[in-house]
């Protein structure tokens, strides 16, 4: 027995190595920033030459890179490695041109909204400001109460339709019902919006405007958010746990409530939470069914109210004269609603992590 | 505790498929019965079927009488859950709840259905269940960590604990070892040993000899072909099954010869 092995072991060695374990070459590790800079010059000098752009010099210089790269790659690494290598430039390139847009928006936003970014701007409304002066604290009441109100109605709704939908539905409700919630995933706000206009006309009168139509905007868009969300996550709770659980005898909706919504609550409040972030900027749906004022208002139920997103939109869209104050307030109410929708997105974070099942 | 299963004529389906047919079984109360046969022979739909764990499948449902201590399982007004509090299971893969600490793991059964009880007399029954699944000495220091950071056999002894915490009569055990090395497989085995004291215990497994060390009594499942029903081709003491069966099938099953 031994001896056999040992046979047809020294067969194998005599055999070539299949394939790729002759040793390749290997550019060496400066080629790609010594490849870059060079681009980099060599473009430079091109384009000195016939008249410099910017975009023209970034896009030249990468092209140029890719191509010398991946040239180089084949001569030494051969193929294989020359194709990793482009690829990696091309994918780089997707991220940095990706990333162009978010670092401009916020710089943008950051320095404009930096103007009013002081105390006047959170504690005084517009009542009676013309020109300089005045803030947002009235808008930023606004927008806070409209989207609690619209979280309100939409978490529970949403939650208990995605329970449904994963733990109970089957047949043709529950095809029509995730079916219209695909078509709600698509609905334009401003549709939202001008049903909330066209619900509350019926209910109150023409010329109707309050926060909670608003509100009830807010839910027609959130609603198949937090659906979707939440079923997603209830998706995933491993069948195996509500075996588990019914092998104990415990029924079916105190499995759900206690063993199959606190397994995947991390993941469902992350989500509510991202769904609360994505309606808050909405402006459409608000500027029809709240409209605008200038004073402070705390009933949802009476009146229009101001909203960040139609603050800012309405500013800048009509300002007064002169029309700095009114252009500067604008961006400072921009530059809250992102700190608002990022401190949501942080809240979401901490909360996954809090309700994480944890081991050891 | 400790009941006896007695099941006749048993049809197990899937939809308007036959999976299992014309089983007829008696168990008797206190014993260990192993049931042995080639895979998607339909072991774990019969077991399933014997705390009604079946129909949580949608269209799964089962035709005949399934009797514990001579009460149909099946009859009309029966709830299911209630069943399920007398006859526990543990699967394959050990699946204690991820949200919950060990001590909770344990008292799963009374938390998850809330049924109120003190605080002393849930300690003892932590306790008393831990050392019944030969694992207290293991976790008492650590009750209050998160049972998935236990190891496989721990964790798979830890789903006993919480199976035997809720004083069934009944332990339905699928393939408890396949998932777990050979110490914890012996861990778990001489614990079978100690339960047959108290329950009523029927064990699926792959590997005969496991049967062959656990168990009193084992029933030969068999299956013609693929499409076709699953059969109880007999059921004997162990010994005899394993040194003079009847049927020609189960012998060439049990001596390694297939096909
Ligand atoms: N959830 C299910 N739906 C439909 N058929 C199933 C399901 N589970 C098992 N079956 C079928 O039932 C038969 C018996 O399976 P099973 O009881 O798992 O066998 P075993 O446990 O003996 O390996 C197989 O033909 C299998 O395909
Ligand atoms: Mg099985």
């Amino acid at each position: 027995m031994t001896v056999d092995t040992s046979k047809r072991q020294d067969q194998v060695s005599d055999l070539p190595p299949p394939g790729g374990l002759a040793i390749q070459g290997q550019l060496p590790r400066w080629a790609v920033p010594g490849g870059l800079a060079a681009s980099a010059v060599v473009v430079g000098l091109v384009l000195a030459a016939i008249g410099f752009s910017v975009g023209l010099f970034v896009v030249g210089t990468v092209v140029l890179f890719a191509v010398g790269l991946y040239v180089a790659s084949r001569q030494v690494e051969g193929s294989r490695k020359a194709t990793d290598r482009l690829v990696t430039v091309v994918v780089s390139s997707a991220f940095g041109l990706a990333v162009i847009p978010l670092l401009s928006v916020i710089y943008t936003v950051v320095s404009l909204g930096m103007v009013r970014f002081d105390g006047e701007f959170f504690n005084s409304s517009m009542r009676g400001v013309v020109g300089e002066g005045g803030g947002a604290y009235h808008a930023i009441v606004g927008t806070l109460l409209i989207t609690a109100l619209a979280a309100l109605m939409s978490i529970p709704v949403g939650l208990l339709t995605a329970v449904y939908l994963v733990e109970y539905g089957k047949g043709r409700l529950a095809k029509a019902i995730t079916f219209f919630v695909d078509v709600m995933t698509g609905i334009p706000s401003i549709v939202a919006g001008l049903f909330a206009v066209a619900l509350f006309t019926y209910l109150v009168g023409p010329g109707a405007r309050l926060g909670f139509a608003g509100s009830v905007a807010l839910s027609v868009l959130m609603i198949p958010v937090v659906v979707r969300a939440t079923e997603e996550m209830l998706k995933i709770v491993p069948n195996e746990l509500r075996e588990a659980s019914f092998a104990l005898g415990v029924p079916k909706w105190r499995t759900i409530l206690k063993v199959v919504i606190p397994t995947s609550i991390a993941g469902i409040a992350s989500g509510i939470t991202l769904a609360i972030a994505r309606v808050i900027g909405e402006t459409a749906p608000l500027l029809v069914a709240v409209g605008l004022t200038t004073a402070l208002s705390f009933n949802p139920f009476d009146g229009r109210m101001a909203t960040l997103p139609v603050f800012a939109y309405l500013s800048y869209a009509t300002p007064g004269v002169p029309r700095e104050p009114y252009l500067e307030r604008a961006w400072t109410a921009a530059l809250v609603l992102i700190i608002i929708v990022m401190l949501l997105n942080l809240l979401a974070r901490l909360i996954a992590r809090v309700f994480a099942p944890k081991s050891r | 505790m400790g009941k006896a299963i007695d099941a006749k004529n048993l049809n197990i389906y899937y939809g308007s498929f036959l999976a299992v047919e014309g089983v007829n079984m008696s168990i008797r109360p206190k014993t260990v019965t192993a049931l042995i046969g080639p895979s998607g022979c339909g072991k774990s739909t019969y077991l399933r079927s014997i705390n009604r764990m079946h129909e949580v499948i949608p269209g799964a449902r089962v035709e005949g009488r399934l009797e514990l201590d001579g009460q149909d399982l099946y009859g009309p007004g029966v709830d299911p859950v209630g069943v399920r509090r007398q006859i526990g299971m543990v699967f394959q893969r050990p699946n204690p709840f991820p949200t919950m600490s060990i001590y909770d793991n344990v008292i799963a059964g009374m938390r998850l259905n809330s049924r109120k009880m003190r605080k002393d007399a849930t300690d003892q029954l932590v306790e008393k269940s831990l050392r019944g699944a030969n694992l207290w000495n293991e976790v008492k220091d650590r009750l209050d960590k998160p049972g998935s950071g236990l190891s496989g056999g721990q964790q798979q002894r830890l789903c006993i604990a919480r199976a035997i915490a809720v004083q069934p009569d009944v332990l339905l055990m699928d393939e408890p070892c396949s998932a777990l090395d050979p110490i914890s497989t012996l861990a778990i085995e001489d614990l079978i040993n100690e339960l047959k004291m108290d329950y009523t215990i029927v064990i699926v497994t792959h590997n005969m000899q496991q049967a062959a060390r656990v168990s009193d009594y084992t029933g030969f499942f068999n299956i013609e072909g693929t499409g076709k029903p699953g059969k109880l081709v007999e059921m004997d003491e162990t010994k005899t099954i394993f040194s003079q069966p009847t049927e020609k099938a189960t012998e060439d099953y049990v001596s390694g010869r297939f096909g």
